[in-house]
């Protein structure tokens, strides 16, 4: 047990642990203290100042974030001095910023804007600063838009960066006045490491840092008489989007989400589950056929371990920053790339139309996915395989726009074709989920027999550490896999590429000896992405993850290859896993980019 | 006329620096708790301005419990109107270094840096050069302490202790929370004790002195000697050895050239005093002396009639403007606001009754701003407005 101490918090007696900061203190006794750049995920910076408090004593005032509480403090979180302290600091953080809030992206959603609301900041008393700077919006990269006018300088996405994704593209700049959050000699977002997974958007407490949306482009496509819209729809989506419309974390809006789209006008809502089932269908083949080429043919071309592909930000991560181990990747698409390039392939023969007039669009949870859709790879439909690609925030946007009551809407399912999905495909979204449902399928494929865990249930690779580990013993095979008989499958998962780095260190110098790796750029996975509605916290988190893994208990089937719309692609289109068609539609490389 | 607080020359710092072998080899074996008794007693309190008691910190470096501790010294002597801690370096290196090895003696550190101001770096090649001698006879002693210079960048900011280790440790200097303080968690989050370059060379004379010596100089509270760096309007600038605890006025008349109007006492982030307060203001650390008592980093700026009090605080909040890091709110805009503030009130675009607005600023700068620059720009400002009103106005 924690030793506790006493402390009063606005003349009330409290006890708390040892080591609780004043501002969780305060928290914890229901007392609200503003802040701006403290965040849960984060190291405490206090560098903002909101969060002022007085200590009985002290003529100084403390960043309650910063603070540890002390025996027997007093502290006042809303004496005179204290209001009028904060009062200031809001002030000058307005006249530093572009308070154009009519006009920006994030009115209404804004942290500096919810402030100075509380505190009926009304008057324009100091000098405005913010004019006086010239400076420029980068919306040169396909997925973040960043404008310096509305930066509070809180340096959120730093620490986000460097902290939860390692990365480090953001950074800070100058001193003094000219300080601000810069990259690599001031290079657009667009030619820096920037992986684009988007965090700093979910972390940015201002308009600083924004997706850059395209909703205007999808409403011009669906309203043109000419376009045939499809509309395909992310794992992780089903269990954000409805914070955004009034649920609570952790609610699942499937089936209102399909109405929804249906009443926005799409001409057809499928599912990006059902390319996450057929990237089981490739993936588990091509790590069996991996496998086959290590152990049996010993052929050194063919590198384990394997690693996941379906994460773009971890993709652009991998290029900047272990081009050497890019062999190592899947070469599978991921799942928005291989219904994009599907749609206007298989779907548009079956549905005999022009794949010329389909608009692919698709709902994500991430920002990386804007850019990967935009990557020259992704053409092998012969057009640009997905055309937009929309967050679930930006869902969300469009769904108010339209007018629609999300909280009354029935129920509707998916359309044919590529929209059945199995549990495997819903876990994509969830940490450890694509290891899971990967698992899941090629034990059965090798083995004949369920994968040996209770309810198909892959206990190990769940959960929220950043570095999960399992291996599963082969026993047993089928006569065509007999070379794996008494093979020790080892796995590892990591989220957030902060912990991608961990394992790709350990690959490098050697310690490591996986065979496949799940990775995943974001905290949590895909529920946890750049995309996903604002706030993020590991508690949000926890309770989107929860949502997943009960859609999937939720789930008649649960293993990819029993979807029978993959059974009736392979029987109709695909052919095989790893086929001729596979190969020229579903799978692709990556190269190597510059680290700066 | 106050009396009793008369200006008294003191020669201890640049006399003779030639027994550091004796003063080093004879207190490094002995007990560490005498001689931070020693300085507990001398009443030594820090020289960079803040006034910490020098033999506390080493109390709370010494009782850290850490397999690795640092000893620092702070030569990033960036204080407008400082110029000391340069001279102490180039005339008596010895001293600093042999001070620097007596606390690793005292707290159990084996390494020792100076962070050396960016802007002194031609000091390093003759400082080198007495390191190495140091570190020659350090070894030929079986005494193991090694000193290195750390070259600091031209940050002001950077000689805030914790964004001074933040530095070193390779990164943007910028100050951190505290606690933790850096007795317990300083350079790369080890036990360091900090002092400036001044503060160090007086420990020396009090280990070649004893406690008493040092204690019997200066007043009350505001114990020892100290080194000021006289510049502005003064027949005769430079650096001049004072015991603590003198009167303004007693230093005017000896340092002014007959038409002083104000002086900057503790440079651009210290306060300014006008002729009316010279008499009531003692140069010393806290404690009621008479009127107002002022700590100082030892600089000293004399203005007479012929300076624009406008543009003296135009100067020193442009060089705030750009020296704050830039990380906490109060400091980073307040800067700007108030350098902003007085031009509009200047130009007359900003009533006068603005100025009162921009005090109130500077409070909640004072209140709140991560570290202790953000928290000083307040003195000057503050004076300087309070004292000088209609000289920014007109």
């Amino acid at each position: 047990m924690e030793k506790t101490l006493k402390i009063t918090i606005n003349g009330v007696t409290v006890e708390i642990e040892q080591g609780t900061s004043i501002l969780e203190a305060a928290r914890q006794t229901g007392v609200i203290i503003p802040t701006l750049c403290y965040h849960k995920d984060l190291c405490v910076a206090g560098n903002c100042r909101v969060c002022v408090i007085e200590i009985a004593g002290q003529k100084r005032l403390a960043a309650a974030c910063a603070t540890p509480c002390e025996e027997g403090m007093e502290i006042l979180t809303n004496s005179f001095k204290v209001r009028n302290s904060r009062k200031h600091i809001i002030e000058l953080l307005l006249s530093e910023h572009n308070a154009d809030c009519t006009r920006c992206y994030k009115n209404g959603n804004c942290e500096l804007q919810k402030l100075a609301s509380e505190y009926k900041i009304v008057t324009q008393d100091f000098i405005r600063l913010v004019e006086s700077k010239n400076y420029t919006i980068d919306m040169f990269s396909p997925s973040i838009v960043k404008d310096d006018s509305k930066c509070i300088r809180c340096q959120r996405c730093v620490r986000t960066c460097a902290e939860l994704q390692g990365v480090n593209a953001l950074t800070v700049a100058y001193k003094g006045d000219q300080m601000k959050i810069s990259t690599f000699f001031e290079k657009s977002m667009m030619d820096v490491v920037c992986t684009n997974c988007g965090q700093c958007i979910n972390h940015c407490p201002t308009g600083a840092l924004v997706e850059k949306n395209y909703i205007e482009e999808v409403w011009d496509a669906i309203a043109d008489k000419n376009k045939h819209v499809i509309v395909q729809t992310a794992p992780a989506v089903r269990v954000g989007l409805g914070e955004e419309l009034g649920f609570e974390p952790g609610i699942r809006v499937t089936g209102k989400m399909v109405a929804a789209l249906k009443r926005l006008g799409f001409d057809a809502v499928m599912d990006t589950d059902f390319t996450a089932d057929l990237t089981i269908m490739e993936e588990g083949t091509e790590l069996l056929t991996r496998l086959k080429g290590v152990l049996v043919n010993h052929d050194p071309e063919v590198k384990l371990p394997m690693a996941t592909s379906c994460s773009p930000g971890w993709i652009k991560y991998i290029e900047h920053m272990y081009p050497d181990y890019l062999d190592h990747l899947s070469t599978c698409k991921s799942p928005q790339q291989m219904f994009g390039a599907l749609a206007k392939t298989y779907y548009a023969k079956a549905r005999n139309l022009n794949p010329e007039t389909i608009v692919s669009v698709s709902i994500m949870p991430c920002t990386a996915k804007k850019f990967e859709a935009n990557r020259p790879e992704m053409h092998d439909s012969g057009y640009r395989d997905v055309d937009y690609v929309l967050t679930t925030r930006e869902l969300a946007i469009m769904i108010k726009q339209a007018g629609i009551d999300f909280m009354k809407l029935d129920d509707m399912h998916y359309d044919r074709l590529m929209g059945e999905s199995t549990g495997a495909g819903v876990i994509f979204g969830a940490t450890g989920g694509v290891m899971e449902a990967a698992l899941r399928t090629a034990y059965e494929l090798v083995t004949g027999r369920e994968v040996p865990f209770e309810n198909l249930n892959i206990i190990p690779v769940r959960g929220m550490e950043g570095v999960k580990e399992a291996s599963v013993k082969i026993e047993n095979p089928l006569k065509e896999w007999a070379f794996l008989d008494g093979v020790e499958l080892k796995c590892a998962v990591a989220h957030g590429l902060v912990n991608a780095k961990k394992i790709m260190d350990s690959i490098r110098s050697g310690e490591a000896n996986y065979h496949f790796i799940e990775f995943m750029a974001c905290p949590g996975g895909c529920l946890g992405g750049g995309g996903q509605p604002i706030p993020t916290s590991p508690e949000i988190r926890r309770k989107r993850t929860e949502a997943i893994y009960a859609e999937d208990a939720g789930m008649p089937l649960r293993k990819s290859h029993q979807n029978p719309e993959i059974v009736k692609i392979y029987k109709d289109f695909l052919i095989k896993p790893l086929g001729e068609k596979s190969h020229h539609l579903l799978h692709t490389h990556y190269s190597a980019r510059k680290r700066f | 006329m106050t009396t009793g607080y008369q200006l008294k020359r003191a020669d201890f710092i640049f006399k003779n620096q030639n027994d550091w072998e004796e003063i080093l080899s004879k207190n490094i074996i002995r007990n560490p708790q005498d001689l931070i008794n020693d300085l507990i007693s001398s009443e030594l309190k820090g020289r960079g301005g803040a006034g910490f008691p020098t033999g506390l910190k080493w109390k709370l470096s010494a009782e850290a419990v850490n397999d690795t501790k640092y000893v620092i010294c702070n030569a990033d002597e960036g204080e407008p109107g400082t110029f000391k801690d340069r001279e102490i370096l180039s005339k008596v290196p010895f001293k600093v270094l042999t001070a620097m090895a007596v606390c690793g003696h005292v707290i159990g550190a084996k390494e020792g840096y100076i962070y050396l101001r960016g802007e002194y770096f031609f000091l390093r090649p003759e400082l080198n050069k007495a390191i190495s001698e140091f570190d020659y006879y350090c070894r030929e002693i079986n005494f193991d302490f090694t000193i290195r210079i750390f070259m600091g960048s031209g940050a002001y900011i950077c000689g805030e202790e914790t964004a001074l280790f933040e530095s070193m440790e390779g990164k943007r200097g910028e100050p951190r929370n505290k606690p933790p303080f850096p007795s317990s968690s300083g350079y790369m989050g080890k036990p360091t004790v900090i002092n400036n370059v001044e503060t160090l060379a007086h420990t020396y004379t009090i280990f070649k002195y004893g406690a008493k010596r040092f204690y019997d100089l200066g007043v009350q509270y505001s114990r020892g000697s100290k080194l000021f760096s006289v510049s502005g309007d003064t027949p005769k600038p430079g650096i001049y050895e004072l015991e603590l605890g003198m009167s303004l006025s007693d230093f005017v008349d000896e340092f002014g050239d007959g038409d002083t109007k104000a002086v900057q006492v503790g440079g651009a982030s210290g306060f300014l005093v006008p002729r009316k307060r010279f008499g009531e203001t003692v140069i010393g650390f806290q404690g009621k002396l008479t009127g107002i008592s002022l700590p100082t980093g030892g600089s000293m700026m004399l203005f007479n009639s012929s300076r624009s009090m406008f543009n003296v605080l135009d100067n020193y909040l442009e060089f705030f403007r750009e020296e704050s890091c830039g990380q906490c709110t109060p400091c980073r805009v307040g800067c700007q606001q108030l350098l902003n503030g007085i031009k509009a009130v200047k130009r007359g675009e900003k009533n006068a009754m603005y100025l009162d607005k921009l005090l109130r600023l500077t409070e909640t700068m004072q209140y709140t701003a991560k570290c202790g620059l953000g928290q000083s720009i307040a003195n000057s400002f503050s004076s300087i407005v309070e004292n000088f009103r209609e000289e920014m106005i007109y």
